[in-house]
């Protein structure tokens, strides 16, 4: 580890591994963020990330274009999210519940469904985002290649990060959104339609989330492999609690996931003779120490995971 | 009238699973395969033969004992995803008491195996358990990063320190033969796991049902601070229940490596423990109904390998299929069944084929058996 202080080659490569590793996990996370704003647990980021990448490699195959994936991808996802909304919202089911009978089917219909369409296919690399180097900022030592020498969705990811802060934060449409995660009563008396707003954040969440799956297969590994979300979905979800509800506290809580998964990488690549899975544990095992040290300072939406029905009790 | 519609209710999973095989028999389609054909083979290998029944019903132990695991702390309103991790535990700590305690009579040995996979299966309840009631923490959250963590010190223990010398993938020595499961169903896999698997579920209906832990764990579930101020010690039965139930879900893992494969393999689990969030739901929350659910789950399963070679159809369209079943169960028990609107609908519909029939017949308010 050493290296990464000397050669700042071997630290731009670092960083770089780490941002990249932590790029999908972002787009959950802030999806994520949307949806728990609005009081429902989302719990399908994992199933919603999933749907993203089948989709975007059937979209990539069909079309031979990754923008062809980019949209089956968030289609796919969205999808899913109109599910969850339809059963968490629309039926008022337990989200959790509703959650994981999402993640249970996407994982079955990915899996059928990416062995009848891509079947033979399924191992031939697809088109995807090369990296686009931005000039001038690109230049800036180490920083600048693990910055601005990515491809189009992490650029998406750098707009989409800010812009969802600003619009939980600083627009009417937020205010509600915070209102009806809170207290979703006065926000029905004020006039906001509680389903409405709640379906919406929900497609929102799981089209983020589906933009991360995307991400894995376009800009990463251009392959779809069953279960390739790999409980990505579930680290989202940690940092979601770690940034306290709010995208740029998720992101941040990203960044050290990535961190942490790129330096168990080297550390597996360094020390062949440990037995790998010591070390794959560890982005899990950050998560689940994380939330425990931070245990009892969190303040989630306060009404999250309550259903809400009009002249309810 | 309103009694036959209410038994329709009761029924409701019933008629969910019947619709999600319908909507499954989509998927199969597209496949280019004849449904019929298809689910005729599955059922056929699951349930009508004997070799497919051992199958099934070896599946079935982990699937049922996951879906307790589930169901127990459920009725205390806490969601149990760590089941998956629980089983991992419990066949690591039974394979471990198997393989590293000095040989005795297996009548001392096989308990103390079962137990210790029962104690692992239950440290990895507690943990959630005791940051859930001390600390609020969301157990959703930690029992599925938890799993994650159980699923990677399996493959470590199993492909590290006690791999077995030589083996070409991560497993462990074999434990001796004194220690296995005894069988149900000659020359088959088939092993006891199922039987202690029902006995439980038994032994779970009493006590939810019959005592005072069922009534306060249920009390819990419906209103934690209603149950503090009527005295219940709430943080107690939650770290408790938690340990139960990963005691429970470490049974499923022990049964698997003392039953059926002797040996400890990294991944052993195909995600028993989500089925049992399926059996969960597909039992409404019912031990008694769980067997039932793991039953028909396992043999969905079991039959899936039986079709995929007869009908060369692949094999995950039953995950698919799965994944559609917990989606309208789910859905159908957000279906209550409301008296009132019944009776209402009811009237409605009377008397306008009274009015069609030009009777001048009233209809008495209220005269249907409800």
């Amino acid at each position: 580890m050493i290296d990464l202080l000397t050669d700042p080659q071997a630290l731009t490569d670092f960083l770089s591994t780490s941002l990249r590793l932590s790029i999908p996990i972002i787009f959950a996370a802030v999806g994520g963020v949307i949806s728990e704003r609005s009081g429902v647990f989302n719990i399908a980021l994992e199933g919603c990330i999933l749907g993203g990448a089948f989709g975007a490699a059937v979209g990539a195959y069909l079309i031979g274009h990754p923008v062809g994936g980019l949209l089956l991808g968030v289609f796919v996802a969205m999808m899913a999210g109109l599910i969850l909304a339809g059963l968490a919202v629309g039926l008022a089911i337990n989200q959790l519940v509703a959650g994981i009978a999402i993640n249970i089917l996407m994982l079955g219909l990915t899996s059928y469904l990416a062995r009848l369409i891509l079947g033979a296919d399924a191992t031939s690399t697809l088109p995807g985002f090369g990296p686009i180097a931005i000039p001038g900022l690109s230049a800036i030592p180490v920083l600048g290649p693990v910055l601005f020498e990515q491809d189009l969705l992490t650029y998406l990811m750098y707009l989409l990060v800010p812009l969802s802060w600003w619009v939980i934060y600083k627009t009417p449409w937020g205010l509600n959104l915070r209102a009806i995660g809170d207290y979703p009563v006065a926000a029905d008396s004020a006039g906001i339609s509680v389903p409405k707003v709640r379906l919406f954040a929900v497609l929102a969440s799981c089209a983020m989330a589906g933009l991360g799956g995307c991400y894995l297969v376009l800009s990463q590994v251009f392959v779809f492999t069953e279960h390739m979300s790999a409980g990505k979905g579930f680290i989202a979800l940690a940092a979601l609690i770690l940034g306290r509800w709010n995208p740029i506290g998720a992101l941040l809580a990203c960044l050290f996931f990535g961190l942490s998964d790129a330096m168990q990488l080297r550390l597996q690549f360094n020390s062949p003779d440990v037995p790998y899975q010591l070390f794959s544990m560890v982005p899990f095992l950050a998560s689940f120490l994380a939330l425990v040290v931070f245990a009892g300072k969190v303040r989630p939406p306060a009404a999250i995971g309550i259903r809400y029905e009009r002249g309810g009790k | 009238m309103q009694g036959v519609i209410r038994y329709f209710y009761v029924f409701r999973p019933v008629w969910a699973v019947l619709l999600a095989l319908f909507v499954g028999s989509g998927l199969i389609l597209l496949a280019g395969v004849s449904p019929i054909a298809a689910y005729g083979e599955l059922f056929k290998g699951a349930f009508l033969d004997y070799w497919g029944l051992a199958g099934t019903l070896v599946k079935t132990s982990p699937i049922l004992l996951a879906g307790l695991a589930v169901i127990l702390p459920l009725r205390a309103g806490l969601l149990n995803i760590g089941a998956e991790g629980q089983i991992y535990m419990g066949g690591l700590f039974s394979a471990m008491a198997a393989l590293l305690l000095p040989e005795m009579n297996p009548w001392v040995h096989v308990p103390i195996c079962i137990l210790a996979g029962a104690l692992g299966g239950g440290i990895w309840g507690l943990i959630p358990g005791y940051l859930k009631a001390y600390h609020g923490m969301n157990e959703v959250i930690l029992t599925i990063l938890m799993n994650f963590v159980a699923i990677n010190i399996v493959s470590y223990v199993a492909g590290g320190p006690m791999m077995q010398e030589g083996a070409p993938y991560p497993y462990s020595e074999e434990i001796s033969e004194g220690l296995w499961l005894p069988w149900i169903m000659p020359s088959t896999d088939a092993h006891a796991g199922v039987i202690i698997g029902v006995a439980l579920a038994m032994i779970l209906f009493f006590v939810l049902r019959y005592s005072t832990i069922g009534f306060a764990l249920d009390m819990i579930g419906k209103n934690a601070t209603a149950a503090t101020y009527a005295g219940v010690p709430v943080k107690p039965y939650v770290v408790g229940v938690m340990f139960a139930a990963g005691a429970i879900g470490g049974l499923a893992g022990t049964f698997e490596v003392l039953g059926l494969k002797y040996r400890l393999y990294h991944h052993f689990s195909p995600g028993y423990g989500f089925d049992g969030i399926v059996v969960a739901f597909l039992a409404t929350v019912n031990p008694l109904l769980a067997p039932l659910a793991a039953f028909f789950l396992a043999g969905l399963k079991a039959g899936a390998l039986v079709m995929q070679r007869v009908v060369g159809l692949e094999s995950t369209v039953i995950e698919a299929i799965q994944g559609l079943v917990i989606i309208f169960v789910a859905a159908s028990l957000g279906l209550k069944y409301d008296a009132q609107k019944w009776a209402a609908r009811l009237m409605r519909r009377r008397k306008r084929l009274d009015a069609e029939l030009g009777d001048t017949f009233q209809p008495k308010v209220g005269g249907d058996e409800i």
